[in-house]
């Protein structure tokens, strides 16, 4: 199976890609991106609120995969990663374009869903009460993960979450996220 | 009791808390993948610290970045913090940002919202 996000990085590839990953995600993985593109951002003087939205979005995004993803369907060509995820950064004109992708399983697809057009259709000072309200009553979930990723990485952006659901068979989909990070003034 | 006193790494933060001065400082990055893990001891230790705090207790939180995950554990130690106050007792959080961190700012505006405990926004200009 071709997947979009590679042949988009094939097309992308000479148009400023600073990072593709496709693998095992676990924490010197989460390390390793983290450096490079900060290391890379620096070099490039990058201004450093972009820079510190950019590592901030980042982090959210690695660690979404960390927590949440779905085991690989089997048949998969990767069967050894627990956490099988796929990232592309790269600057565009006005900022960084941040990419994920990772396995879903059919039955987890509407709720996350829900969760993102629940953001996407919240003004921005909705989406701070709604961080609010989840940081004050939402545990830490079993998998560790807080259930705030989404809603900072939208509110430390200002953008809406561009997303897609790809059937890979009829019980796995492979999702995509596909967030800006830029430069325009937050509302 | 015993001060903690926790190096930094690259993911978790400088970590002082002396309970014999009452001043207790969280300082760096905090973005581990188990937050849990690196701030229980802290919250236990303040379970501790609030049997018997300072009548003046001072917390310097001096974040460059936390993740979603260390928030809710910092809400935890606010919480603590929070439960010495409401004891009669003087408890101050000074929140330090970057001047053009305005995502730092809005950080500490929420805890402040939430945790009755007063909050100095304090901008460090380089």
């Amino acid at each position: 199976m071709g997947f979009d996000i590679e042949n988009y990085v094939t097309d992308q590839a000479k148009n400023n890609v600073i990072l593709f990953y496709k693998g095992n995600v676990d924490s010197d993985v989460i390390n390793h991106v983290l450096d490079t593109v900060e290391d890379k951002m620096v070099e490039i003087n990058e201004q450093s609120k972009l820079r510190k939205k950019v590592y901030n979005v980042l982090v959210e995004s690695l660690q979404n995969l960390y927590h949440h993803v779905d085991k690989v369907p089997e048949g998969f060509e990767d069967q050894t990663s627990e956490k099988f995820g796929m990232l592309v950064v790269q600057k565009v004109d006005n900022g960084y374009k941040i990419i994920t992708g990772n396995f879903v399983h059919a039955d987890n697809i509407e709720k996350l869903e829900e969760k993102i057009k629940r953001i996407n259709r919240s003004s921005h000072e909705e989406i701070k009460e709604l961080y609010k309200f989840i940081l004050n009553h939402q545990r830490i979930s079993a998998k560790g993960g807080g259930g705030l990723g989404l809603v900072d990485i939208a509110r430390k952006t200002g953008n809406k979450l561009e997303y897609a659901f790809k059937e890979y068979n009829d019980k796995y989909s492979f999702f995509y996220l596909n967030i800006l990070v830029d430069e325009r003034e937050q509302i | 009791m015993e001060p903690i006193i926790i190096e930094g790494t690259p993911k978790t933060p400088t970590v002082k808390f002396d309970a014999t001065e009452g001043v207790f400082e969280i300082k760096g990055r905090s973005i581990p993948e188990n937050s849990v893990e690196f701030y229980k001891p802290l919250v236990d230790w303040l379970d501790s610290y609030k049997e018997t705090p300072l009548t003046k207790t001072v917390v310097n939180i001096r974040l460059e970045y936390f993740n979603t995950s260390s928030s809710k554990c910092i809400l935890d130690v606010f919480k603590k913090l929070e439960a010495i106050h409401k004891a009669k007792n003087e408890v101050e959080v000074n929140w330090y940002y970057e001047e053009d961190d305005e995502d730092m700012l809005e950080a500490g505006e929420d805890y402040e919202s939430i945790i009755r405990v007063p909050f100095k926004m304090i901008e460090i200009v380089e």
